[in-house]
């Protein structure tokens, strides 16, 4: 059920979705943006992705097991908690160690960047294995496989 | 705007509450996110509304100018926004299942936890 | 597996570590033995709740150390004890840290000097007492036990927090020493009767008292160790150790005396025939804890101070002699296979510690000088005095003890020899040590009787009456009324024991005939369930849309009752009147959501659902709020997604009927929330947090972008478990999706 235009469109839309997701989260500190919206953006790109090319595809172009990635975001969260902690004594007090040479890294960075991935990660999961099981699934009524 | 809002609230609850004692699995769904949403605009409305600017710190500046929107509400519908589509896709993926499993979409029919007495 | 000796010998020289650290326990608490004797009461004070009065606090005075010391050295014996006695068994550990928390649960207790800190620790006790009872969980027996013996002293439970929250309420000090101090205030205030009726409650279904004296003798399903511990010397004298505690602010009282005395009194009496009943030493033990503990409520409600203090002499030596007596029966068991006296006889050769220990705690049991037990029957007699009902039953309750010690320490040592166990030994070191050494102790402290008054009963006796006392112990009182009482309880104590056998023939017999106390528990357990089982047919039938309408309608009626009966408030202003944008977004909106209950076209409901959520993301837009408006705009993008794919294979709906009920429930909730909704808006705004939001965002989290800021930065824990609870929903999603395909089919 592959749509000619739908996938040509794709093939265009999908890097331009998913650079303007790392654009939105990259920016949210200051602008409207951040890890959630970012991260909702970087999943509809998938999921127009594995609409349009099949769920092979998406997960190709996701290049890491999605649950993974969520496990990973929630990390990056924890360890950006746990750096406040250790070094201020207050978990997830804000970290800025290259604040004065004006590279706005730090925990709060991080603790966004594992947002983003959270929701990216979760959402593909659900996603694929939505589309498993939609697509492995017999009729409950015909009795059997 | 508030008042409409509310009433708006009020409405959205109704008809998601009258969706849900549908007893069918994809209405109750749709219900479901109707009165999430009900909830976000409820937090919002508490907040208070104006055409205003959004609550950024202009450069230059050190705080939020006059006249801005309510950051409050806003940071705690972003996440209840979140949540609940987690919460939606979870009950969305139970339904699937469970109408597989049980081969109903009708939901006084699932009785696998508490079968009608005379069959356990 | 392959060894399956290794969990013999010397295996695990960690089983030895909670005795080693009760010990220590011990030795410290001794160590306070001087300053406390002498007056001092350390305390120590955690704030804990302030807002609401509550602080952990401990205190240790007369009282509290003696108990204290009482749990720590039986239980550094008793938990050396099971350590051996249940040495390759695999619930050891288990038993070992049940045991060593409820040491710590008891600690607290008699050390607590705070209301809610006693509850809390009181309620340890009985839970760890639960599990205790239930541990041999796969006989069902132990398992009702267990549940009776959580129940009863769970009710107890209840009435003592109520209790002593009210008194806390009248004399306005949540802390045991400021209620003692206010003893005066308390015994004129009106609630007077009503706290004396829940303390009472409390301390007679911990200490098992008539009518709640069932569950003790039930108790016994528990491990020789267990019994020994918690059910003789230390958790059942927890109700006692209650009434003592509270004795200067609510004791003295006509009330008192005449709740606490008749209560013991007929307790004593009745538990103690009745220990003449049973074959089984352990349970005859059981009831005879039960007559000890009835002897303690009934001095104690005497409260004069020559009555408080043989209840404190009493108290300590029974602990001491019936902690020994229990390991010892257990060392008979060990030895020679049951504990049941008629299937027993002439083992003092073979077993001769176990008799040794046996037959010292016996004597003490039955009051025969030098012992302190004699010391502590002397002093009872004495401060009975002229009340003719309490000495006849003490004198009861005392022979009966003479033959119940005769019982356990003649029956199974003396005569020919029987035992089930071919060849009757006495157990290893760890089992003996205990019983030995709590049976020299008793010996010793009635040897020195003015020594033991001065450390252990004086202080706690003054911390029972409130006041230094006067009268003293002594193993020799001069010719008087208490001595030809001890006699004349010798010899009705000798008689009983000979004609033992056929008393308990007559009352197995009568047994049945008799009402039992039990009978309202049974019928109350009884009651409870079907009062439920009828409940939860009509509440629970099963069908989903009648939780879902049971809800709503709670929903509604809790949210017309805030309205109805709550605070009066005021409408919002009409200040700003919504403009044709907003009416066209509504508008928008609320036909969608029509759509939506109205069509039986799945595409279309899915469209109009989207509707909705793009009209609530221009709301959004217009008043300020950007973030939230993408955030909704891709959510609902992805809501449709997963909605479409999933109804590929879901079938349709159908038509839907309309349903005047659901929708009159529908219509409550939704006009009360927007009722609701319109009173929160007439309340003034309080915009301190977001003032300091928008002030604080770029200076300190150096962030222009205030949602952004409060989300990572300000409140980065609420989001953290807010990202969490996103990482389980797609777990559990997943997991729902992959596993459990075709599992009914």
């Amino acid at each position: 059920m592959k749509s000619v235009i739908l996938s040509a469109a794709t093939r265009m839309l999908v890097p331009a979705i998913l650079a303007l997701s790392v654009f939105v989260f990259w920016r949210g500190h200051n602008e409207p943006g951040g890890g959630f919206v970012g991260g909702l953006l970087a999943a509809a790109a998938i999921a127009l992705l594995e609409k349009a090319e099949g769920r092979a595809r998406a997960a190709r172009a996701l290049r890491f097991d999605p649950q993974s990635i969520a496990a990973v975001g929630l990390g990056c969260a924890v360890t950006a908690g746990l750096w406040g902690g250790l070094a201020r004594g207050t978990f997830l007090k804000g970290m800025w160690p290259f604040y004065d040479i004006g590279l706005p890294f730090g925990s709060i960075f991080l603790f966004d960047l594992g947002v983003y991935l959270v929701v990216l990660g979760t959402i593909a999961a659900i996603l694929f294995a939505l589309e498993d099981a939609v697509s492995t699934d017999a009729d409950p009524g015909s009795g059997g496989d | 705007m508030e008042v409409t809002l509310a009433l708006l609230a009020g409405f959205l609850v109704a008809a998601g509450a009258y969706l849900m004692m549908s007893g069918k699995l994809l209405p109750y769904l749709f219900g479901l996110t109707m009165i999430s949403n009900a909830a976000n605009l409820i937090i919002f409305a508490s907040g208070r509304l104006s055409y205003a600017d959004p609550p950024l710190v202009a450069p230059g500046e050190t705080a939020v100018a006059a006249g801005a929107a309510n950051a409050l509400p806003q940071a705690l519908i972003l996440t209840a926004i979140v949540i609940g589509f987690g919460l939606l896709v979870f009950a969305l993926t139970l339904t699937y299942r469970s109408y597989y499993v049980l081969g109903t979409i009708e939901m006084d029919h699932m009785r696998a936890a508490e079968p009608p007495e005379g069959q356990g | 597996m392959g060894k399956p000796e290794a969990g013999d010998g010397q295996a695990g020289l960690w089983r030895l570590v909670p005795a080693v650290l009760a010990a220590a326990a011990f030795l410290w608490f001794a160590g306070f033995v001087g300053p406390v004797s002498r007056g001092a009461t350390p305390e120590a004070v955690l704030p804990w709740a302030p807002s609401l009065g509550v602080e952990f606090s401990l205190r240790l005075d007369g009282l509290s150390l003696a108990f204290a010391l009482l749990i720590a050295g039986i239980g550094a014996i008793c938990l050396l004890y099971a350590a051996a006695y249940f040495r390759s068994d695999p619930r050891l550990t288990k038993l070992l840290v049940t045991l060593s928390l409820f040491a710590v649960s008891m600690l607290g207790l008699v050390l607590a000097d705070d209301v809610v800190t006693l509850f809390l620790f009181w309620e340890g006790t009985t839970i760890t007492s639960w599990i205790l009872v239930g541990f041999d969980h796969e006989r069902a027996s132990a398992r009702a036990a267990a549940l009776q013996a959580l129940l009863v002293t769970g009710l107890g439970g209840l009435a003592l927090l109520a209790g002593l929250l009210l008194v806390g309420g009248e004399v306005g000090s949540l802390r045991l020493s400021g209620m003692n101090a206010a003893g005066d205030l308390l015994r004129a205030a009106p609630i007077y009767p009503w706290v004396l009726a829940l303390v009472a409650v409390a301390a007679f279904t911990k200490s098992a008292q008539f009518p709640f004296q069932f569950w003790l003798p039930n108790a016994m399903a528990a491990p020789t160790p267990v019994s020994a511990y918690l059910h003789s010397a230390t958790m059942v004298k927890a109700g006692v150790y209650l009434l003592a505690r509270l004795s200067p602010a609510m004791g003295g009282t006509e009330a008192w005396f005449w709740t606490l005395a008749p209560v013991g009194g007929l307790t004593m009496a009745l538990s103690a025939v009745w220990a003449l009943r049973q074959p089984d030493l352990k349970m005859m033990l059981a009831f005879t804890t039960v007559t000890a503990l009835g002897m303690m409520t009934m001095l104690i409600g005497v409260g004069t101070p020559e009555a408080v203090l043989a209840a404190m002499c009493f108290l300590i030596v029974h602990a001491l002699y019936k902690a020994g007596l229990f390991l010892g029966v257990g060392m008979i068991e060990k030895g020679a296979g049951t504990r049941d006296y008629m299937a027993l006889g002439g083992l003092r050769g073979a077993l001769p510690l176990s008799f040794a220990a046996i037959a010292l705690a016996a004597l003490a049991m039955a009051g025969a000088p030098p012992f302190l037990g004699f010391v502590a029957k002397e002093a009872g007699y004495a401060a009975a005095g002229d009340l003719a009902v309490a000495v006849a039953a003490l004198v009861l309750a005392n022979a009966l003890m003479v033959a119940c010690g005769g019982l356990v320490a003649i029956r199974p040592f003396f005569g020919p020899v029987r035992s089930p166990k071919a060849r009757p030994a006495d157990p290893d070191w760890a089992l003996w040590l205990g019983p030995c050494a709590l049976a020299m102790l008793g010996l010793a402290f009635g040897l020195a009787p003015g020594a033991t008054e001065r450390a252990l009963v004086g202080p706690m006796a003054a911390a029972v009456t409130g006041g230094p006392i006067h009268a003293h112990l002594a193993l020799w009182h001069g010719f008087g009324a208490p001595l030809v009482l001890t006699l004349v309880t010798y010899a009705l104590g000798v008689g009983l024991y000979l004609a033992a056998d056929r008393l308990r023939g007559g009352l197995a017999a009568a047994e049945p005939r008799l009402p039992r106390t039990e009978g309202w528990y049974d019928a109350g357990l009884a009651g409870l369930t079907a009062f439920a089982r009828a409940v939860t047919r009509r509440v629970q039938d099963g069908a989903m849309t009648s939780y879902l309408r049971r809800t709503f309608t709670a929903f509604a009626l809790l949210v017309w009752g805030a309205l109805l009966l709550g605070q009066a408030f005021r409408w919002p202003s009409l200040a700003a009147p919504p403009d044709l944008i907003d009416w066209t977004i509504v508008i928008l909106i609320v036909l969608s959501a029509g759509l939506v209950l109205r069509t039986t076209s799945r595409l279309t409901a899915i469209a109009a659902l989207g509707g909705i959520g793009a009209g609530i993301a221009i709301v959004f837009v217009l008043y300020g709020a950007i973030d939230v408006a993408m955030t909704q705009l891709f959510v609902e993008i992805l809501v449709v997604i997963f909605i479409a794919i999933a109804m590929v294979r879901l079938p349709a709906t159908g038509p839907m009927p309309f349903r005047p009920r659901d929708a009159a429930v529908a219509a409550a909730l939704g006009i009360g929330i927007a009722a609701g909704t319109l009173a929160m808006l007439g309340t003034d705004l309080d915009r301190f947090m977001t003032t300091f939001f928008e002030t604080a965002s770029y200076p300190q989290a150096k962030g222009r972008n205030v949602v952004n800021v409060i989300l990572v930065d300000f409140r980065g824990l609420d989001t953290m478990g807010e990202i969490a609870v996103i990482v389980i929903a797609g777990v559990a999603a997943v997991a729902a999706l992959r596993a459990g395909r075709g599992a009914l089919r």
